[in-house]
């Protein structure tokens, strides 16, 4: 174990929500610590608190109670603002429907996130499209989302999670959408950038798709009812898109 | 993020609905170009009638004679000579508000050339009164002192009189004109006045100085002025002045103890030019009101379609959330994009305003005045009316929950 603090520490996480009179416990005291480079799958049933602690771990959300580091520092006080510019600066989110904005094209979805830091057209362009290129849909940047396959959906999304170059790449149930195949080559890509020394945090319920992290967490009613270390599988790239990697 | 970044994400978030955007727009375009075309109606209408009382002369009073009363029938204005040359002289000389005072007695003559004749009014003054008419001479020389006083048979023909005795283009000045068989020697026409705004043909008219009309034209009454007297007031706004301070000298004159009917009327032409273009400022204002609703309406069809596009791009707000927009990127571009929609609606309303008011006007023969201000005021209110109706449906957008706004369907 090596001495750098953790990327993501959660400490003694609760979060309460209230639906009218009741109260819903999503998370009783969750404390995880996640190290930089790390693959981490977050596995459970439905209602055990995994997309909760997905969303405070992604600074969408914010704990009742308990401490959030990330990057050695506390989000869980933040304000929407320095919420909105860690998710932008540090973060990168991948969903299971994709949420790639219809009518524009791929290019143009993986330019979002660096609008709103403030980049200049042209480098915003240059970045989209070395982000296309590296999941493998170089020369595919101008096609929309309809005209694309669930698999290339989600891999502009992927694109568009790794443009800004984040720490952490957070996805949600990534391959729920895609066929055993396209999963397979999906999970290739977020192993590659795993390698490239992003950290990947994806929650599953698939226990396929959670072969290929290198660390397995089992939620159940709002805590951690396990967390082992195993050998990942290695997913292999389609044959077509061995242009994956590259330049980081 | 630079506001030309949120206006072009804004511009191509519009674009993906451009039928949706183009029918939103409609209602602002609609508003504008109405209020455009209304005013400028309006204004011409005002403009019309401001250049109508204009050539009637500047701050222009007309004394009438009084009425007879015999045996209970009372005759009209001016069916008794009450106002002699020394009430005009009088006029002239003891009232400071007045410049000029003139008499125009009247006739209606046959007029005939060397081979041609034409029934016209033709009027006997002096100088004086084309000063307070404003009235130039286009061709030839003007009536001077002597004519008027000398009783030289010269004549000032109207255009029109000159067209039909002489034909279009002709210089008749120095050839001989024939009044009521008198000859008259032609000396000037005067400048094309036009129609009154009750369609009078201001230049079918012919002049004779004073004398020579008394003396060959009309005859007997010497004492009194069959006809009115024109009086110009030094300024406009002396015009009331002089109008109580004549009242006042001929009832002084005239013997007229208090209580008593005067036996002359005067009439002030800027009062009665005022009061039609006020006429007309109220219905100028109560079309531009209307317009104004109309554009109203065109705000509240704006705020009715973001508030559905907020809804319908509720996931689209969740995504640029997740990457990285703060709530007030999120205000902005929904804000930008009612803002734009007015404003191209603003600009293409002042087009369609122009282009339909000058249309409209051609057809119907309506005079028409472009304001600028308008055009300014237009563009500024509508694009207020994107900013008002644009800021709900866009603060509510930029509240929204990233989380739940994700799981939108």
């Amino acid at each position: 174990m090596s001495t750098t603090p953790p990327l993501l520490a959660l400490e003694e996480v609760t979060k309460v929500y209230h639906m009218g009179d009741v109260d819903v416990h999503a998370l009783r005291g969750v404390s995880l610590e996640i190290m930089e480079g790390e693959s981490v799958a977050i596995m459970g049933a439905s209602g055990s608190g995994k997309s909760t602690l997905m969303n405070i771990i992604g600074c969408l959300d914010r704990p009742t109670t308990g401490r959030y580091l990330l990057a050695g520092e506390e989000v869980s006080m933040l304000d929407r603002n320095e919420l909105a510019e860690k998710r932008n600066r540090t973060l990168g989110f991948v969903f299971q429907n994709f949420n790639l904005l219809s009518r524009t094209s791929a290019i143009e979805n993986v330019e979002l996130p660096l609008l709103y830091a403030g980049a200049h057209t042209r480098e915003r362009h240059e970045r989209a499209r070395v982000a296309l290129t590296r999941v493998g849909l170089g020369d595919r940047i101008h096609h929309h989302p309809n005209q694309m396959s669930g698999g290339q959906q989600q891999r502009v999304a992927i694109a568009r999670a790794l443009v800004a170059n984040p720490k952490v790449i957070l996805a949600d149930e990534p391959t729920g959408n895609l066929d055993s195949v396209t999963s397979v080559e999906v999970m290739a890509i977020f192993q590659q950038l795993r390698d490239s020394g992003i950290t990947v945090v994806l929650v599953t319920h698939e226990p396929d798709i959670a072969r290929y992290a290198a660390r397995v967490v089992v939620m159940k009613d709002g805590k951690v009812q396990s967390d082992k270390r195993q050998e990942p599988l290695r997913a292999e790239a389609a044959p077509s898109d061995a242009a994956v990697g590259g330049e980081a | 993020m630079n506001p030309l970044q949120t206006l072009r994400v804004a511009i191509r978030a519009l674009l993906r609905n451009k039928m949706r955007s183009f029918l939103t727009t409609l209602g602002i375009i609609i508003g504008v170009s109405a209020v455009i075309a209304m005013v400028a109606i309006g204004e011409g209408a005002k403009a019309q009638v401001e250049a109508q009382f204009a050539s009637m002369g500047s701050n222009l009073l007309i004394v009438l004679p009084g009425s007879t009363t015999s045996g209970g029938m009372r005759g009209g204005f001016g069916s008794m000579p009450t106002l002699t040359w020394d009430d005009l002289r009088a006029i002239r000389t003891e009232v400071p508000t007045v410049k000029y005072a003139a008499a125009q007695l009247s006739s209606v003559a046959q007029l005939a050339s060397e081979d041609q004749n034409w029934s016209t009014r033709v009027y006997g003054t002096t100088p004086e009164y084309f000063s307070i008419r404003d009235w130039p001479t286009a061709v030839g020389s003007p009536m001077s002192d002597s004519d008027a006083e000398g009783g030289t048979k010269v004549v000032f023909l109207g255009q029109t009189v000159v067209d039909n005795l002489f034909g279009a283009n002709a210089n008749p000045v120095g050839q001989v004109v024939r009044v009521k068989n008198v000859p008259f020697e032609v000396k000037g026409v005067l400048a094309e006045k036009g129609q009154s705004s009750w369609g009078q043909d201001y230049d079918d008219v012919a002049f004779i100085p004073l004398k020579a009309f008394q003396t060959k034209i009309q005859g007997g009454l010497q004492q009194f002025i069959s006809g009115q007297i024109y009086v110009g007031a030094i300024s406009e706004p002396a015009t009331a002045r002089a109008q109580k301070q004549v009242t006042a000298l001929l009832r002084d004159r005239h013997h007229i103890g208090p209580g008593q009917d005067d036996d002359f009327s005067i009439r002030n032409l800027t009062e009665l030019a005022n009061a039609q273009e006020a006429s007309l400022n109220t219905i100028t204002n109560l079309l531009a009101a209307v317009a104004a609703v109309a554009l109203l309406v065109g705000g509240i069809g704006i705020m009715n379609i973001m508030l559905v596009s907020v809804t319908e791009r509720t996931r689209e707000i969740g995504v640029r959330m997740a990457v990285g927009a703060k709530p007030r990127n999120i205000l902005a571009q929904f804000l930008v994009e009612a803002l734009t929609l007015a404003t191209a609606g603003g600009f293409l309303g002042i087009v369609l305003g122009l282009t339909g008011g000058r249309v409209l006007a051609a057809r119907l023969h309506w005079p028409m005045l472009m304001r600028a201000d308008i055009i300014v005021i237009s563009v500024v209110f509508s694009a207020l009316v994107g900013v008002i109706f644009g800021l709900y449906p866009a603060r509510k957008a930029s509240l929204l929950d990233p989380i739940e706004a994700l799981r939108f369907e």
